[in-house]
């Protein structure tokens, strides 16, 4: 426990002190996805559904941030505010359709209504279509804050990321993220301690998206732009990668797949088109061989240092690393 | 010059002919998938990537071996076939005994490595293959034009669905791999070899697909991303039919082709998402699908 409580705060230290080292806009980068994946992993990790349609909420307040700082000229904080309003509406209705089916329908029925969304954005006029919605100011935050410079707006986006995970914390380890994990190892079960399943699984899916769109308004701020790579289906499948790589179901996964992912695509970026060939190729290696994701192993590569009961071993399944059960 | 609904008819049926053209594809596609989830329990996310495979093979045959398109009719679906069954032996088994989700990213992200080496070797726009000489040109029927090929696509796509459903709803071979997909345990016992059944069947859908792909070439442009777009409509089509008929997936293939392309006519804005919105409606009133079972 104090082990932990130790990490997070070497890890915000980092955060504080990485601006000075590294290139801010790639660290907001870094944050935004990372909130993306966190979000996406709540749904994955904790319910047991497997979205393949989150770029819709990303890319829909992507564009309503952008819409309403530029074109109507509000302000940022009310911008990116008024994008998770309607990524979470969005949310509301993908969701309460998604969850009539199960497992592989559910994964196929986002990823269909994603594309409906998708081709909304296309014909949409005040998307811009191939070319976005560009340059969108920066005015200051809160009326008061100057975010012109990268540096100050480093620390907002930072602010705001952990924001967005400590409600995803709370959320996981409240009664409500129990009965969500309950969902998640024996639906019927849960159903049949009385559990209105469908009820909390469609809260649940909202929040995710809710929060995929606190990423997507704020990543609008950081490129000022909105465009329709972020509404695009390739975008959901790099939260599912983020989230695998790190580790499906921890806590502090997603974080880091974000951080290999976006590295891993700001280095290959000179490759040009195997970009994509490496990325799904990463994709079969840690499906095939790595299935527990960064994290996940080292929780169970310290879990078995600390010869845990002897079953600790056996969890192949996600939810059952130790750093997930450990609750705060 | 007759009218429909106020519509000229050579406008109109000539879409109604494009949206069974469509449909075509979309029936051959999700009948594919739904063979190989039956038996798999694998949604196949390689299927578009599969199709894409069978029209480059088919552009390939032609530009670097010099046969025409009745060979890369056959010769595709073998050959995209046997690569399918390789992923099969080497990848998708390892998977069998976990979540069945991890089939789909698996599957995703094979799709990824295949459409991107494609788009590396030959680019993002689309490469031209030509309609075989045979089946140039086409018929005045009085209140349409309807070009050979695509009456063509439309014939051989119909002889393929339907020569499936008879293979597996009325031969002896098809018995055991409705066997199989009821209770695999049970037909290995009996003396049965499950495994290889499994092989070939995934092959078999991938061929399915292949198929699909090199009767596509001379319709739309031969292109690394064909199969992307067109696999997502095929999920709508599979969640709106349901995965439990064959005979359900052609139908609700071919009627979907139709009502697109009647959109098409009445309202074009929502052609491209009329497919989804039949999704949602039908999620809505019969969440199994149309011809599927709970689950």
């Amino acid at each position: 426990m104090t082990m932990k409580r130790l990490g997070v705060a070497a890890l915000l230290v980092l955060a504080l002190a990485a601006p000075a080292f590294v290139y801010p806009v790639f660290l907001m980068k870094v944050l935004c996805f990372a909130l993306f994946a966190s979000a996406f992993n709540l749904l994955l990790g904790f319910v047991g559904l497997l979205s393949f349609g989150h770029a819709a909420f990303f890319g829909s307040a992507a564009y309503i941030t952008a819409h309403t700082v530029k074109v109507w000229g509000w302000s940022p904080e009310i911008g990116i505010l008024a994008g998770v309003a309607v990524a979470a509406v969005l949310g509301a209705v993908v969701g309460s359709l998604a969850i009539r089916r199960q497992g592989i329908y559910f994964a196929m029925i986002t990823l269909a209504l994603a594309q409906m969304v998708y081709f909304f954005a296309l014909q949409a006029p005040f998307t811009g279509g191939e070319d976005g919605i560009q340059g969108v100011p920066r005015r200051p935050f809160f009326g008061i804050i100057d975010i012109t410079d990268d540096m100050t707006f480093y620390y907002v986006v930072l602010a705001i990321v952990v924001a967005g995970l400590l409600l995803i914390y709370r959320t996981v380890h409240s009664p409500f993220g129990q009965i969500l994990k309950a969902i998640r190892e024996n639906e019927p079960r849960a159903i049949s301690l009385g559990y209105d399943v469908d009820r909390y699984k469609l809260l649940a899916f909202v929040i995710s998206a809710a929060l995929v769109g606190l990423a997507g308004g704020t990543k609008t701020l950081v490129f000022q732009l909105a465009s329709l790579t972020d509404i695009q289906w390739q975008m959901s499948g790099e939260a599912v990668l983020m989230t695998l790589i790190g580790g499906v179901g921890t806590i502090f996964g997603p974080l880091v797949g974000a951080a290999v992912v976006v590295s891993m695509q700001n280095y290959l970026a000179q490759t040009g088109e195997w970009v994509l060939v490496i990325q799904g190729a990463v994709f079969v290696v840690v499906v095939l061989a790595f299935r527990r994701g960064i994290v996940g192993e080292i929780a169970a590569w310290s879990a078995r240092r600390r010869k845990a009961a002897a079953q600790g071993d056996s969890g192949a399944t996600p939810g059952t690393t130790p750093a997930e059960t450990a609750r705060a | 010059m007759t009218e429909i609904f106020g519509i000229n008819s050579f406008a109109f049926y000539g879409q109604v002919m494009l949206g069974l053209i469509n449909g075509a594809f979309y029936a051959m596609l999700s009948l594919g998938l739904a063979v190989i989830f039956g038996l798999l329990n694998v949604i196949n996310f390689t299927h578009g990537a599969q199709y894409m495979m069978g029209a480059f093979a088919a552009w390939m045959a032609l530009n670097y071996l010099g046969l025409n398109y009745w060979w890369a009719l056959i010769l595709a679906p073998l050959v995209v076939g046997a690569f399918g069954m390789v992923i099969e032996r080497l990848l998708l088994r390892r998977l069998y005994d976990l979540d069945h989700l991890y089939g789909l990213l698996l599957t995703f992200g094979l799709a990824l490595v295949i459409e991107g080496i494609f788009r590396k070797e030959y680019g993002a726009s689309g490469l031209p293959y030509a309609i075989p000489p045979a089946l140039s040109g086409g018929q005045n029927l009085g209140f349409m034009f309807l070009p050979n090929y695509r009456g063509w696509v439309v014939v051989a796509s119909l002889v393929v669905c339907l020569g499936t459903w008879f293979v597996i709803e009325r031969t002896r071979l098809g018995s055991y791999l409705r066997a199989a997909t009821e209770n695999p345990g049970l037909v290995q016992a009996f003396g049965i070899n499950v495994p290889r059944m499994v092989t070939l069947t995934y092959g078999f859908g991938v061929a399915l697909a292949a198929f699909a792909g090199v009767l596509a070439a001379p319709i739309y442009q031969v292109s690394p991303l064909m199969g992307t777009n067109l696999i997502i409509v095929v999920f709508a089509v599979v969640v709106i039919g349901g995965m439990g008929s064959i005979m359900g997936a052609i139908v609700t293939g071919f009627g979907l082709g139709v009502v697109e392309g009647l959109t098409k006519v009445f309202y074009p804005e929502a052609s491209n998402t009329v497919i989804f919105v039949v999704m949602a409606i039908v999620l809505l009133i019969r969440p199994a699908g149309l011809f599927g079972t709970a689950r």
